[in-house]
């Protein structure tokens, strides 16, 4: 029975984290697209949009290269997304102990992702 | 442009399923290709090797989490120790001299790469597992697993010991890839295969789990200072999701054995290529 329910929760992991990559993988297509319909990255020579500001207008105005970049972060979103969904998961089968194990390393991995955004700047 | 973007897509499809076979990442693979064939600087070549991890990662769990193949339980307790080391890594950065770093983890490695040979030798795949005895921590955990062997055609019941043990060799692994930006799966695989006596299969499956984790604990610091290039990374990333997806298949249905084959000189390898980086050489 305790087995079933491990399998449960794998399986909801496994179809959300699914969805996760789908779409940072669709993203990411659809960047290449853009690239090779307009021919160029939409910024000048060994330039890259690096800001949250600078991707969102770049994605607004369907820029290659910031769409690609929208899709890299979305990607790297993707493991943060299992942990989050695990937390969860280990709460409905009411396994507190594993609860609390998870939610340290989403601390830990939210700690270590905003220090990453301030040392980056 | 489209050579390019070809070579990377076929590139990482490689790095994809020889990645998730051994639940190494697929960053060794792609970056001496990065630098050496295409002449990147080292610095973009990890920025991108970040991205090429947790695609591997994302890409196996997919299927690896619908096989029943990876310990969620082993994941989770473990990524404490591989998280709390990759930010102690990133903070002493600088700090401990990296030539020291590289020797003692080239050793570490060779020597794990000696343990891997003799356990070729001297055990039958199918014993393996036959005589641990689960220690307390494993059990008060809830450790201990089981996963269908599509080689072995049967169903294969293990235990976990040695925790502590296990547990420290991955805070190692996490320090390994906070202080000097590599992926460490392979120290993941050791700790779970040789410490804490996991088959090498659900090893080398949570291994791939466990390193998306790591990787995104560092892989902002990347994506922000611009060190990861969208027109390299992310054709590179698409080819590795789908190897990945592919690897994680082929992987469940070799035998152990083989697994370890293609380990054995891969461990040698990195091995060697990190002591004489720790001595100034590059290859």
């Amino acid at each position: 029975m305790k087995k079933d329910e491990m399998c449960d929760i794998e399986l909801l992991i496994g179809k959300i984290l699914r969805v996760g990559v789908i779409v940072s993988v669709v993203v990411m297509v659809l960047g290449i697209v853009l690239m090779l319909v307009q021919g160029q990255g939409g910024y000048a020579a060994k330039t890259y949009p690096t800001t949250f500001a600078a991707i969102f207008r770049g994605v607004v105005q369907l820029k290659p290269y910031a769409v690609m970049m929208l899709g890299a972060f979305l990607l790297i979103l993707t493991p943060v997304l299992r942990v989050v969904v695990s937390i969860y998961a280990f709460l409905k089968e009411k396994d507190y102990l594993y609860v609390a194990i998870t939610t340290i390393v989403l601390i830990i991995l939210a700690i270590a992702m905003i220090g990453g955004y301030f040392a980056g700047h | 442009m489209i050579a390019n973007l070809l070579l990377m897509l076929v590139t990482g499809l490689f790095a994809g399923i020889l990645g998730s076979i051994l639940g190494i990442g697929g960053g060794m693979i792609v970056t001496p290709i990065l630098t050496i064939a295409m002449g990147l600087d080292i610095k973009y070549a990890i920025g991108t090797s970040i991205i090429v991890v947790i695609a591997t990662s994302s890409g196996a769990t997919i299927s690896f989490l619908k096989d029943d193949m990876l310990n969620l339980r082993v994941a989770m307790f473990l990524e404490i120790a591989t998280t709390v080391g990759a930010v102690t890594g990133a903070a002493l950065n600088g700090w401990i001299p990296k030539s020291v770093l590289y020797v003692l983890f080239s050793l570490l490695l060779l020597q794990s790469c000696y343990n891997m040979v003799k356990k070729l030798l001297n055990k039958p795949a199918t014993a393996e597992q036959a005589v641990i005895q689960p220690d307390y921590l494993s059990q008060k955990l809830r450790l201990n697993g089981s996963y269908y062997d599509k080689a072995l055609k049967q169903k294969v019941d293990y235990q976990v010991k040695n925790v502590p043990g296990g547990f420290l060799m991955m805070l190692a692994a996490g320090l390994a890839s906070g202080l000097l930006g590599i992926g460490s799966g392979a120290f993941k695989v050791i700790a779970m295969d040789n410490i804490m006596r996991m088959p090498l299969k659900p090893s080398s499956a949570t291994s791939n789990l466990m390193m998306g984790v790591t990787a995104a604990a560092s892989a902002t610091v990347y994506f922000f200072n611009g060190t990861i290039l969208p027109n390299i990374a992310v054709p590179l990333a698409l080819g590795v999701v789908f190897g990945a997806t592919i690897g994680s298949r082929i992987m469940q249905h070799l035998h152990p054995k083989v697994i370890r084959i293609i380990f054995i000189p891969i461990l040698l390898y990195l091995g060697l290529q990190m002591f004489l980086k720790g001595f100034g050489v590059n290859i």
